[in-house]
């Protein structure tokens, strides 16, 4: 599906991981064990968002405490952490499990089960739809043409075929599709949001869609059918851990075989289309299927900054915080300890150098998803910037300032202490300074794993373009960073004497 | 009293030191003199501990500087140098008290201390809450002297204290630090490329050339009877340029 997946060289990432999984030792912060509360995953586009929240709702009417960590990065973040007991259920897809997740082990079909098994992990029947590629044509010409399976496509050799990219490349895409279906037609590349608008204006006869596509409903275009099971199964079931109560487990089951495609069509445009918040469309169409009484209450827009906001200043309070108290030791020894200096500041600077996706993607296998995870990352990333000023500081420092510190016979401590950091102080403010926008603005990514914060509504309006919500993350974001600015401003005015501000 | 044994300071293939045996006695100055790269500052920084010769010892009042006894040694010593050197982050008041303050005096013997030296060095009492760079080159060099001798230490060394004074300025101090020195009798050792003002400060005067004392003795015999071309190219040097207006 539309996963991200991070790759990343094998040396570099266990390196890392050495270096995460000491400082997750080190940390004080694994003491969720007792916590009774099932926690619900799911990935970040709209149709596995609204599974995530029927799942929550059902826990929760059956009288579980139930979270929703909606939108997590990708499905290997799900599994990783549904393996580690992070969360405890989320919707995933066959076809996904079969070919990305377990495709190291090759599972057969048949053997899904088991192979689940050994990892603690079981799997529902499949919910009801296939949500795989699929070949759409508008209503009314298929019924013109008398066109209802991809078969009959043959008898048509005029139609204009207009394919997404992905899909002219993909080992299941068009050439395989076009040699199954011994089809005539030869098809062009589109970009897939200009091929709705394509098929509506007659451009396009026939796009490539996912079957579920909240568009199929708006446009009312016909799906055809795939006789010769070309494009492998796509069905969505419910993965949860084996530990979930018996209870749990029943509740979500419910939902077995109760989604036909059309009705996963139906609630994706009304969450992706009529812009209703998924948690409502969840709780609408239990309401409705099951004579449930959910009730989802939408959360103020003020209500949801100050949670937001709560979330995203735990994220960077913890790591900035975090990461003075280490980096200026850190750049002390840098700067005093012959021979330390250039390997603390390597170190430090190739961190830097992972994008900041890929740090997070690597935090989730040890770590798992949420806040810890987040944290570590986002400290990591901060230590650069304090390193270094803090060691260049005192570098920088004046011979004659150096020597008339020594000559006047004060201990090494007490020279570092009373004279070499305060004449470093404004560089090593400004480092903090650099550190902190950064993290303000990294921290924003933390919402993929799972951690919350302004990148919750950010990724949530990224996938509904919806630029209100886009807003709703990036303007605190900006205040605040504009906020902690100030704070170091004034913490410089009233650390820095007034020879020594600039 | 300081005193050098065979000290000898080398930088890879440069020699600064090569094998210098002086004494600075007590209660007198100690002017030492000669070209840029003579060694004289070299000297100085090997005396306060700043640079560890390479071979010979260094005895301050009999005691020989070491590892062990350089930080002891060092709060008996006072060092001033070229534009001060002081900490742009303290007041001169603060400046000053630094030492003291680490070492645990109590605030009424630093307000004591810090009273009797304003007084010595005739510094306004108001300079002392203003930052280095508030105040002017003549200030800061007086407040550098302060600190220098804050703990009332048996040695004063300085390196070019006036050498980046205006003129005016430097003669003012220079009246003043020449009465300071007589009126405390202390071990005085003073690095200066300039003629007159080692002749001014000087009871003793050593002049240096490329690390080894080319003469030492009072001005007047530096003058008189200069042991070699050198010693009388270099004081000649300096005086030509005013003779012709003798004339």
């Amino acid at each position: 599906m539309t996963d991200l997946s991070f790759t990343l060289r094998s040396d570099v990432r266990s390196l890392l991981l050495a270096v995460v999984l000491v400082l997750a030792g080190a940390s004080p912060v694994h003491a969720q064990a007792a916590d009774t509360t099932l926690a619900v995953g799911s990935k970040k586009f709209t149709e596995n968002v609204v599974l995530g929240w029927a799942a929550t709702h059902l826990l929760q009417q059956t009288g579980h405490a139930a979270t929703h960590r909606a939108q997590l990065g990708g499905s290997r973040f799900l599994w990783e952490a549904l393996v580690r007991g992070d969360i405890d259920v989320y919707p995933e897809y066959t076809g996904t499990l079969l070919q990305e997740i377990l495709s190291a082990s090759s599972v057969r079909r048949d053997a899904l089960a088991d192979t689940l098994a050994r990892y603690g992990v079981a799997m529902t029947a499949p919910l009801g739809f296939n949500n795989t590629y699929a070949l759409g044509m508008r209503t009314n010409l298929a019924d013109s043409l008398g066109v209802q399976t991809i078969a009959d496509l043959r008898a048509h050799p005029n139609l204009e075929l207009g394919f997404s990219n992905e899909f002219m490349d993909r080992a299941d895409g068009w050439p395989s599709l076009r040699q199954a279906y011994n089809l005539p037609q030869s098809a062009r590349g589109v970009d897939h949001d200009l091929a709705y608008r394509g098929l509506m204006n007659g451009a396009i006869d026939v796009i490539d869609l996912y079957s579920t596509d909240a568009e199929v409903e708006k446009y009312d275009i016909r799906v055809l059918a795939d006789t010769r099971d070309h494009f492998p199964a796509y069905k969505a079931v419910f993965l949860y851990r084996m530990d979930l109560p018996a209870d749990a487990v029943a509740a979500i089951k419910r939902l077995e075989g109760q989604l036909p495609a059309d009705t996963m069509q139906r609630l994706n445009a009304r969450s992706k289309i009529d812009q209703v918040d998924e948690r409502v469309v969840a709780a609408n169409y239990l309401n409705a299927a099951f004579g449930l009484s959910v009730a989802a209450e939408t959360q103020s827009r003020t209500h949801r900054v100050i949670l937001r906001s709560r979330e995203h200043l735990v994220l960077v309070g913890i790591s900035l915080g975090l990461a003075i108290l280490l980096g200026i030791p850190l750049g002390i020894v840098a700067a005093k300890v012959r021979g330390l200096g250039g390997g603390v500041l390597l170190a430090v600077g190739l961190i830097y150098t992972i994008p900041s996706l890929a740090l997070l993607a690597v935090m989730v296998p040890p770590l798992g998803v949420g806040r810890v995870p987040a944290i570590t990352a986002l400290f990591l990333y901060s230590l650069l910037p304090i390193v270094w000023n803090t060691y260049t500081g005192l570098n920088d420092i004046a011979g004659p300032l150096r020597e008339s510190a020594e000559a006047l016979g004060l201990s090494s401590l007490a020279k570092l202490w009373r004279v070499e950091v305060p004449l470093a102080a404004r560089s090593i403010l400004a480092g903090l300074k650099i550190a902190a926008v950064i993290n303000v603005g990294t921290a924003t990514l933390g919402a993929l794993i799972g951690a919350g914060g302004y990148g919750q509504p950010i990724l949530t309006g990224i996938r509904r373009a919806n630029m209100g919500l886009i807003l709703e993350g990036t303007i605190p974001a900006a205040v605040l960073t504009v906020l902690v600015l100030a704070l170091f401003e004034a913490l410089e005015r009233g650390l820095l004497p007034r020879s020594m501000r600039g | 009293m300081i005193t050098l044994e065979s000290v000898a300071k080398h930088y890879g293939e440069a020699v600064a030191v090569d094998g210098i045996s002086l004494t600075a006695d007590a209660q007198q100055t100690t002017v030492l003199i000669g070209p840029s790269g003579s060694g004289k500052s070299t000297l100085l920084r090997l005396m306060i501990g700043l640079i560890r010769p390479d071979a010979g010892t260094v005895r301050i009042g009999g005691e020989t500087l070491t590892a062990a006894t350089i930080q002891s040694l060092r709060h008996r010593m006072g060092y001033v140098i070229q534009e001060g050197g002081l900490f742009p982050h303290l007041t001169g008041r603060r400046n000053a008290a630094l030492l003291a303050h680490h070492l645990g005096w109590s605030d009424a013997r630093i307000d004591d201390r810090i009273a009797e030296l304003t007084d010595l060095v005739q510094l306004h009492p108001d300079r002392l809450s203003q930052y280095p760079d508030e105040l002017s080159g003549g200030q800061r060099q007086r407040v550098s002297l302060m600190r220098a001798l804050m703990l009332d230490p048996d040695v004063l060394l300085l390196d070019e204290p006036l050498g980046a004074l205006d003129p005016m300025i430097r003669a003012d101090l220079q009246d003043d630090l020449r009465a300071i020195f007589r009126r405390l009798g202390k071990t005085v050792v003073l690095v200066t490329h300039d003629i007159g003002e080692a002749g001014y400060f000087g009871d003793h005067v050593v002049l240096l050339r490329a690390g080894t004392v080319e003469q030492r003795g009072t001005m007047q015999t530096l003058v008189h009877d200069p042991a070699s071309e050198f010693v009388a190219s270099f004081i000649q040097a300096q005086r030509a340029p005013l003779e012709h207006l003798g004339d």
